[in-house]
């Protein structure tokens, strides 16, 4: 069990958490991911981890509501718990001094990417920020990106905050702007992530995406994440999640992402006609549980 | 070896026992079975068990015995069955094996005990494994406990993986007064014995009873934490204090073919596909929020003809696959599953496609699978492995329509654990190098057997590493020489 410490909405829909897991908050580098089920009939899901605090023993992670684990999860506050969240997994981000690094997430993937963002500048990188979101009050994680940036630039779908356009717009004006880039990190939609990647092969700018396919175990044993790169399986959870951008078919990630669409929506319908329900039975399990964990102490 | 042989329950000479047929194990009806998740084998009774123990000629010399990769005391056991002593059974039994319920339910007794067995040289062997399963059951359901008071000895050690080879190692430390700490890395403990095997060959109830036998004898399980990622083995020594570690984390990660296709979706690793049934609940959908490709209806093929993948094609059928086929290189002599298995997938409707190798899958409109072209396959020389090599048959291409594909042609080594661990060597295949005798690494104070060893074997072979792990572990802490 993982106690909830905080549970805060940060964005409509995009909850964040502080929850107590104190060996992975030791172990945790930028870029690594945990995975979490919720109770005993749930899924398995992978979520990165956007920082950590090894002396609290807790990490965080910002979760957007999409399917109906997420929904469940984000209806969770603090004080709750998580029955199952382990990690710190995947390979870290590799952070040297590159030089000038493009630093982008769209829409939750800012949140994936402010750990990366952190450990560059600390590594005496130059880092512009891109951040983009559909409309105002889904940017997330500005102030605490601005602290971080050198340059920071923020869009919007509908030009309600920022810029009006998409994230791979400022990048194209960055590059226009004549400024040498060493490394672009991307981290977003599988169709964001994908423009970038054009954009920077032309050039020849490295690029670095973190990829999100549908995970189970997480250690390498099932190969349900694999990941077409450079034409051979490859699986997101031990060799990634991020891969040279270059490299990666993005057709098929997203065709295998869509593999359970139908199966989702059956589950999100079931979700939405009774979530408070749901919402009790994952709360009063976790009480059973805490009730027989404390008995054998 | 035991000498003492007790005075025989059994009345009947032995040339008459040699008539005695082989008890039949009773199992669901195939018609039934198909459509759940139940297990197959029912069990024998306690008189279908005593009239099977009686077929047992007492050897002098038990090869059934010397044939057990952990050294069970077969004919002790099956005489105290005879004499109706089921509890002094279960206890023998225990001597030489923690998980006598899974492995009289999934080790291949027809390699091993029952290979040796006198009767099987003049016919058919005595049902080694079926009283084992009994007396496991029983033990079981009478709650039995044969929980050793050994004195502690004050030193720790940490099993890494919670699989067979992990809870033997387990089993037999903590019977020696040491401290026992197994980490998994999943949420649920047991390894390929719930994430690999099926409900309907071995249940999930029988592993969490026989895990709680453990904790009862003081083996203490931690779950979400990944040796490698979540604690390192120099962190188990320097900061928690371990005195020793058994790294038994399994083959772990699933082989592709490496053949057009395979991402396709509807193309599956036997891994992913078990592990979405046996430790997700996939057949249990929606109730259980794990989902798997719907199988209603569709025509479903597994590549390999191991155990893996006659488990994976009878789950298939149990999910309502329309066609079933194992698609399969040699013939199914060389086939390395279990003959009771493939009787079973027979019985239940699977079609054996043998001599057959897919050398492309094939998208259909969408970009889901559609079909597998298969090369046909004649068996050469043989190999190293000593079975004969198929070679494919020119211009014999043909195409089968297909929705779903599970690829079970093998594991190969999980790199977690060696490469966060300096100094453990690894062979070429990038398995650790352990002493086949002691299961030393080159690591001071680590032990490693199992599948991260010898690559892909059994529950048993795995338990038998993990019991000589636990005696040199045993000498080293007690004689603290490397």
């Amino acid at each position: 069990m993982f106690p909830v410490l905080e549970a805060q909405f940060i964005a409509p829909g995009i909850k964040r958490f502080v929850l107590q897991a104190p060996r992975i908050a030791r172990k945790q580098q930028p870029g690594q991911f945990v995975i979490l089920r919720l109770h005993e009939h749930g899924e398995r899901i992978p979520l990165t981890i956007e920082r950590s605090d090894p002396h609290e023993g807790t990490i965080s992670i910002v979760v957007q509501s999409v399917g109906k684990t997420t929904h469940l999860l984000n209806s969770l506050e603090a004080g709750d718990a998580i029955l199952d969240v382990v990690g710190p997994l995947g390979k870290p981000s590799a952070i040297e001094k590159f030089g000038t690094v493009v630093v982008m997430g769209g829409g939750v993937g800012a949140a994936m990417a402010f750990p990366t963002a952190v450990a560059l500048k600390r590594a005496g990188n130059r880092v512009i920020s891109i951040i983009g979101a559909r409309t105002r009050e889904m940017v997330i994680l500005e102030k605490e990106l601005r602290e971080v940036s050198d340059r920071l630039m923020v869009t919007t779908d509908d030009g309600s905050y920022g810029d009006k356009g998409l994230v791979i717009d400022k990048l194209r004006q960055v590059i226009v702007e004549g400024t040498r880039i060493h490394l672009v990190l991307a981290v977003g939609p599988i169709p964001m992530m994908k423009a970038v990647a054009e954009i920077t092969r032309g050039p020849c700018i490295p690029t670095m995406v973190s990829l999100n396919p549908i995970m189970i175990d997480g250690t390498g044993m099932c190969g349900g994440c694999r990941v077409l790169v450079e034409g051979k399986s490859r699986f997101a959870c031990v060799d990634g999640p991020e891969f040279d951008a270059h490299s990666v078919n993005f057709d098929v990630l997203m065709q295998r992402n869509a593999m359970y669409r139908a199966a989702e929506q059956e589950s999100m319908a079931e979700f939405q006609r009774e979530a408070e329900s749901q919402t009790e039975i994952v709360r009063r399990a976790q009480g059973e549980l805490c009730a027989v964990e404390g008995s054998r102490r | 070896m035991n000498e003492t042989v007790p005075q025989s329950a059994n009345p009947l000479p032995l040339r008459e026992r040699m008539k005695l047929p082989r008890q039949q194990m009773p199992e669901q009806p195939a018609a039934d079975r198909v459509l759940n998740f139940h297990e197959v084998n029912l069990g024998y009774s306690a008189e279908l068990a005593q009239q099977e123990a009686r077929r047992c000629l007492e050897c002098q010399k038990p090869a059934c015995m010397n044939n057990c990769p952990v050294g069970v005391k077969v004919r002790e056991f099956v005489q105290l069955i005879m004499a109706g002593d089921f509890s002094g059974a279960a206890a023998i039994i225990r001597e030489d094996n923690v998980l006598p319920a899974v492995t009289g339910r999934v080790c291949p007794q027809e390699d091993h005990c029952e290979a040796g067995c006198v009767l099987h040289k003049k016919g058919v062997s005595l049902g080694i494994g079926y009283l084992e399963r009994f007396v496991a059951d029983y033990e079981q359901r009478m709650a039995i406990r044969h929980v050793p008071n050994t004195a502690p000895t004050g030193m720790k050690v940490a099993i890494v993986g919670s699989g067979p080879s992990g809870l033997s190692a387990a089993g037999d430390l903590v019977q020696k007064g040491h401290k026992v700490h197994v980490f998994e890395a999943l949420h649920e403990l047991g390894g390929v014995l719930v994430y690999g095997i099926p409900e309907f060959r071995l249940p999930k109830q029988i592993i969490r009873e026989q895990i709680a036998y453990m904790q009862g004898m003081g083996v203490e399980f931690e779950t979400d934490v990944v040796v490698g990622r979540t604690v390192t083995i120099n962190e188990l020594f320097d900061e928690e204090a371990y005195d020793a570690v058994f790294v038994g984390t399994g083959a772990g990660s699933p082989l592709f073919m490496e053949i057009p296709g395979e991402h396709l979706n509807g193309v599956y690793s036997a891994n992913e596909f078990l592990t979405r049934i046996n430790l997700m609940h996939a057949y249990e959908f929606p109730r259980y929020d794990q989902p798997i490709v719907d199988l209603r209806g569709k025509d479903v093929a597994v590549i390999g003809g191991g155990n893996t993948a006659l488990d994976t094609i009878r789950s298939a059928v149990r999910l309502g696959a329309r066609k079933a086929y194992v698609l399969y290189r040699r013939s199914e002599a060389e086939m390395p599953a279990r003959i009771e298995e493939v009787n079973h997938a027979r019985q239940e409707g699977v079609d054996f496609r043998l001599l057959t190798s897919p050398v492309e899958f094939l998208p259909d409109s969408k970009g889901w699978l559609g079909g597998v072209r298969c090369v046909r396959m004649e068996l050469g020389e043989a190999d190293a492995s000593g079975r004969r090599r198929p070679i494919p048959i020119p211009d014999s291409e043909f195409d089968l329509p297909l929705s779903v594909a599970v690829i079970a042609v093998g594991t190969s080594a999980n790199p977690v654990i060696q490469s966060t661990t300096p100094g453990l060597a690894t062979n070429k295949r990038g398995y650790i190098e352990a002493d086949p005798a002691s299961q030393r690494t080159s690591r001071k104070g680590v032990f490693a057997g199992g599948d991260i060893v010898t690559g892909s074997a059994t529950v048993i072979l795995a338990m038998a590493a993990g019991r000589r792990a636990a005696k040199s572990i045993h000498e080293y802490l007690t004689t603290g020489q490397w």
